[in-house]
């Protein structure tokens, strides 16, 4: 037990430095969401002009900072883990991993751990910068539901995440298909625009069955000063708790650690060896 | 002595492939053990199934007491594995990613004495997709031996070195075997395994053709003479020349090469084939045959 707890540290540890020495990848997770709220904000002004939850009207800044936070906690457990999973099969890295004595789950569980954090630490930036560069509100007393609501859709994700990285037969096409999934839907769950009263019904439905909206909605309420409503409905975790479990089922059927035949493998990646 | 490895019949298909069918054998504690073979023979199929990488479709297996098609963390706590090809983590400089794999293990080895020991001493700080080829094949080896195994097995470990690269490689291999660890290697350079091994499995199509110590294969297989000379321009078929000879023959570049035990017999014969039709055959030779040959006549393949 006590082993194990300092194996899955230490693996936590190991896969933030990853992250950190590959500077395009930190770049996309981190400062691309934050760069869209700058963009956003300046190009829609701060007007009350925004449909809030609860029908009232909100700034730009109040709509877009809960939305792209949320937005970034999604690439960096979903579209990271996928990637990034799915590179290191491809290199015959996990294949490596699988040949000594760490137990396999703490590698996982080590991974999924690592874009959590990474996922709370560009959540807590964006929401810094909301409150302190556009006078975005926060509901102190609705804090704890966020922080709840961020743990289960982070791990929801991030399941997702391993699940696609299962899918996926090669980093790039995993890379793909993460961009071709999260990116629609976002832009029918009001994170990139707001969708207004009535959106057209099917694409209402398509978004009400998906996780993110309701891992949005729950975020802006938490920060939203106009509505009561709370922010913790056990439903809306409750949809996110649903694709936590079928992306584990996902990923415990189709997850493989070896490379496979015939995508391009390390040795293309290596080049040739020669002795030096 | 006990034996770390026994193979029984083992069997592996892939679809259709045989690619290993029907091996048989063990390797003892403390002994190197050679499995030489050509591209495709079945090799790494057969150490990836002994390291518990791949499943087997028949056959028995234990290594180290266990079935590795079963065996758990504790199996591979002894074992130190050198892929044929496995990434490393790129990002991180060769001293960061033996810590990094060091921790799973139970006595893992000081990080300092590996790198000394695969002569990285000055690549330590470098990431590793920086190294070139045969720099990152030692950071391979670094990475199997971290977690001081009892049994290391090493697929094509020298593969694409040049020779002085090769024989640093073998003297680095030789240490090991004289601190009593067991080694399975496998080459498809002969002379390789005849350096380092205590024991040669020759394996061809999934099968061992050969087994034995070097010097038993090479006097069960290597004492023989080749006679070789060009294709006659004759018009009958070739049936009077070959047939009556004791040795085999076969033609290979337009050249007919037999080998044999009988020389003389075989020689006699062929020069008065010749000559009763009044030809004279071009670049006719006499040689010893080396294990080379040998080898390649095993397994098949031309060289
Ligand atoms: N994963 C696989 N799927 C299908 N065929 C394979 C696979 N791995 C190896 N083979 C086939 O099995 C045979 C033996 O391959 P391998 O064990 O890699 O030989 P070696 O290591 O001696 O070069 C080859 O014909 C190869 O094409
Ligand atoms: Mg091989």
């Amino acid at each position: 037990m006590r082993r194990n707890v300092r194996l899955l540290v230490h693996q936590v540890r190991a896969q933030n430095r990853f992250f950190w020495r590959v500077p395009v990848g930190a770049f996309f997770t981190l400062i691309l969401p934050i760069l869209m709220l700058v963009l956003f904000v300046a190009l829609f002004g701060n007007d009350l002009d925004f449909d809030g939850p609860a029908g009232a009207s909100v700034s730009a800044a109040q709509f877009y900072t809960p939305a792209l936070a949320v937005f970034a906690v999604g690439s960096a457990t979903y579209t990271n883990i996928a990637i990034n999973l799915s590179t290191r099969r491809e290199d015959g890295i996990l294949r490596r991993v699988r040949g000594t004595p760490l137990p396999p789950w703490i590698y996982m569980a080590g991974a999924i751990l690592s874009s959590v954090w990474i996922a709370l630490v560009s959540a807590a930036i964006m929401v810094t910068l909301g409150v302190i560069a556009y006078d975005v509100n926060i509901e102190l007393a609705k804090v704890p539901a966020m922080i709840v609501t961020f743990a289960v859709g982070s791990a929801t994700f991030a399941t997702l995440g391993v699940a696609l990285a299962g899918v996926a037969r090669s980093a790039s096409s995993a890379s793909a298909l993460a961009n071709a999934t999260i990116l629609p839907m976002a832009f029918i769950s009001n994170i990139f625009i707001d969708l207004g009263a009535d959106p057209p019904r099917w694409l209402r439905v398509t978004a009400d069955v998906l996780p993110l909206k309701y891992f949005g909605v729950a975020f802006s309420e938490a920060m939203n000063p106009w509505s009561d409503a709370p922010a913790f409905v056990p439903d809306r975790l409750g949809v996110m708790a649903l694709w936590l479990v079928v992306g584990a089922l996902i990923a415990r059927w189709r997850f493989r650690w070896d490379p496979i035949p015939g995508s391009t493998g390390c040795s293309a990646r290596r080049g040739r060896r020669s002795a030096s | 002595m006990t034996a770390a490895i026994e193979v029984r019949d083992l069997v592996k298909t892939y679809g259709d492939t045989r690619a290993v069918d029907g091996l048989s054998f063990s390797v003892e504690e403390g002994e190197v053990f050679a499995i030489l073979g050509p591209n495709g023979a079945g090799k790494s199929t057969t150490v990836e199934i002994l390291e518990g990488h791949r499943p087997r479709t028949g056959g028995d297996v234990t290594v180290l007491g266990v079935d590795p098609g079963s065996a758990g963390s504790g199996f591979r706590d002894r074992l130190g594995i050198v892929l044929q090809s496995a990434g490393i983590d790129r990002e991180l400089t060769v001293r960061e990613v033996l810590e990094y794999y060091r921790t799973a293990y139970s006595r893992p080895r000081d990080v300092n004495e590996l790198i000394e020991l695969v002569e990285l001493g000055e690549k330590a700080d470098d990431r590793v997709g920086t190294l070139s080829g045969g720099q990152q094949r030692r950071v391979d080896l670094a990475l199997g031996l971290v977690g001081d195994p009892d049994l290391i097995f090493l697929d094509e470990p020298t593969t694409g070195f040049d020779p002085a690269a090769r024989r640093r490689s073998w003297d680095l291999i030789r240490n090991l075997t004289s601190l009593g660890r067991t080694i399975v290697l496998t080459t498809h350079y002969l002379d390789e395994a005849e350096t380092l091994a205590d024991r040669v499995a020759v394996l061809a199509g999934g099968r061992i053709v050969a087994e034995g110590t070097p010097s038993a294969l090479r006097e069960s297989l290597g004492e023989g003479t080749r006679i070789s000379f060009e294709l006659p321009a004759v018009d009958e078929p070739l049936n009077a020349l070959l047939d009556p000879l004791r040795g085999t023959s076969r033609g290979r570049d337009r050249r007919i090469e037999i080998t044999t035990d009988a020389p003389t017999a075989d020689l006699a014969h062929i020069t008065a084939w010749a000559t009763s039709r009044g030809i004279e055959l071009a670049g006719l030779q006499v040689t010893s045959t080396e294990l080379e040959d040998v080898y390649l006549d095993l397994v098949g393949e031309d060289a």
